[in-house]
């Protein structure tokens, strides 16, 4: 008997080894080298801001960004959430600006190449998007008369020889903004059409000084890269580049039974879109309808690209052109989040609602219905075993 | 050690033997289902016209916005002219629609009309659908686009 039973052992390991199917099939290795960060386009020139390549309005941009000067308790900066050492995010389910927001900070790698900004795309450029939080009473709280005089009295030079002279602001109210609380508006409401233009001029221009300053954010090759690199070259991974078997078989999930690379697709890991993934809210925040709500949101904004302030040609803006305005897919659909870095960023989606990536995988492979809306995702046994190799795999992403 | 060696060859023997057996199952299966039509150039539903698309800069990339040609002709081979087109679509296996809303913005002669805002944001079937209203009456096609 222990003659066959050695027999057999013998047998099933010559199987294995010599007719054992190779790691990735041909069309395995056309997907793992589309996600490699090698593939990833040189970053295009953003026509809409024509300083967005401009040195010195970066550089304008990044002081703005670190600046708690940039608030109205002067507590808070850009990198209060989205801090630099942290993947310029924090770490919180919810950001905390002046008060606790209802969304989690989203990190900033590749942020330049997203077509729409926020969680629900409620921006269209990422001039716009640095805007918003501005004059959010929950993140900076400020409003744009207020950051107008304070670029005249700290930046004014500066700014004036990269963007041209600063408008007449003597006249201009200390708090005024159409979007601020009574006060700001009634003050906005009383200026002259010529005030209200200056003012909204130098703060279109606060928020392309910034969008420059983050066009520099990009994402980093990671463990991932160096070993599809080496898959499609066909050379021998050495070193960290070797993935271990349970990394692989993650892999092979993640682009295959796992179905994730149907939104997480090309060198980002996302597909750039909206979905319903079944995410459920969390207590206690104000209702969230996601992509639903931030269409209006999106098409109100005077500074989105069929605004005054684009620069460039309308060619640019055929986002917000065709972008989808009704559909019943929009309600509770929040934005592909690149997964490079994820591993090491909980708290998980939009409102921090998962701890670990294991919950994550266990959310996806449960597909619990939405509250509202239809998730696009479909139940999927996962093993024990394969649930920890896709968790493994991801964090090949962050290595 | 000479049995080791003994068992060793007859391992081979068997994993030659079952590599045989595999290869037969293999090369006598049934390959898979055919896939969807991805003809370029199709009679509308109710036979009207003869619609074709292609990417008007011939390839299709995906993640980008991009613009595709439709074609119209009748059965006769005459283009369309002055057809109002409506275009809808998305990915039937996962039950959601275009990423985008595409519109027809231009007529370009010849029946060829210029459809703007193409965006295929995953790999997988993409169905296209074409509503047609011309002087000839309302029709539609759909063609499935694969990436």
């Amino acid at each position: 008997m222990s003659r066959l039973l050695r027999f057999l052992a013998l047998a099933g390991i010559l199987l294995a080894a010599g007719c054992g199917k190779p790691d990735f099939s041909d069309a395995e290795k056309t997907t793992i080298a589309s996600l490699a960060l090698n593939t990833l386009p040189a970053l295009k020139p953003d026509t809409t801001n024509r300083f967005a390549d401009v040195p010195a309005a970066a550089a304008l941009g990044s002081t703005l960004f670190f600046d708690q000067g940039m608030s109205r308790d002067g507590n808070v900066s850009c990198s209060t959430c989205h801090k630099i050492d942290r993947q310029f995010q924090d770490d919180l389910p919810q950001a905390v600006g002046v008060g606790r927001t209802n969304r989690r900070t989203m990190p900033l790698a590749g942020v330049a190449r997203d077509p729409w900004y926020f969680w629900d795309g409620r921006r269209d450029s990422l001039w716009a998007q640095a805007l918003a939080p501005l004059e959010n009473p929950l993140e900076h709280a400020g409003n744009r008369a207020a950051f107008a005089h304070y670029i005249q009295k700290r930046f004014g030079e500066r700014y004036e020889r990269i963007f041209g002279p600063l408008p007449d602001l003597s006249t201009v109210p200390a708090n005024a903004s159409p979007l601020g609380n009574e006060a700001e508006q009634a003050a906005w409401k009383a200026m002259t059409p010529t005030q209200a233009g200056g003012v909204n001029r130098v703060f279109a221009n606060i928020g392309k000084a910034i969008a420059a300053f983050e066009r520099s954010i990009e994402p980093a090759q990671t463990r991932f890269d160096r070993f599809a690199i080496n898959l499609a070259s066909g050379a021998k991974p050495i070193g960290d580049a070797a993935f271990s078997p349970e990394e692989k078989l993650g892999l092979k999930l993640f682009i295959g039974k796992g179905n994730c690379v149907t939104c997480h697709n090309g060198p980002r890991f996302t597909d750039n879109g909206f979905h319903n993934t079944g995410v459920p809210p969390v207590k206690d925040l104000p209702l969230d309808r996601g992509r639903f709500d931030a269409v209006a949101q999106v098409q109100a904004d005077p500074f989105n690209c069929f605004g005054a302030f684009r620069d460039g040609d309308a060619s640019a803006c055929g986002e917000l052109r065709f972008m989808v305005k009704a559909a019943p897919e929009l309600m509770r659909a929040y934005k592909t989040p690149s997964l490079r870095g994820a591993a090491t960023r909980p708290p998980y989606m939009h409102a921090g609602q998962f701890s670990s990536l294991e919950e994550v995988v266990a959310h996806y492979a449960k597909a619990e219905a939405a509250v509202e809306g239809t998730s696009e995702v479909h139940p999927l046994q996962l093993s024990d075993r394969e649930r920890a190799a896709l968790v493994a795999f991801l964090k090949t992403l962050s290595e | 050690m000479a049995s080791l060696w003994r068992y060793l060859l007859a391992g081979l023997g068997l994993a030659a033997l079952l590599a045989g057996v595999l290869a037969i199952v293999y090369l006598t299966a049934p390959h898979s289902a055919p896939g969807p039509d991805i003809a370029r150039s199709k009679k509308t539903a109710n036979g009207l016209f003869v619609a074709g698309i292609q990417p008007e800069r011939g390839t299709v990339r995906q993640g980008e916005l991009h613009s595709w040609l439709l074609t119209l002709k009748t059965v006769a081979g005459a283009p369309v002219e002055g057809a109002a087109i409506s275009v809808s679509g998305g990915m039937p296996q996962h039950n959601h629609g275009l990423p985008t809303s595409p519109q027809a913005t231009d007529y370009l002669g010849e029946g060829r009309y210029r459809i703007e805002g193409l965006k295929f944001t995953m790999s997988g079937v993409w169905q296209l659908r074409f509503a047609i209203s011309a002087a000839a009456g309302s029709d539609s096609v759909v063609f499935n686009v694969v990436l």
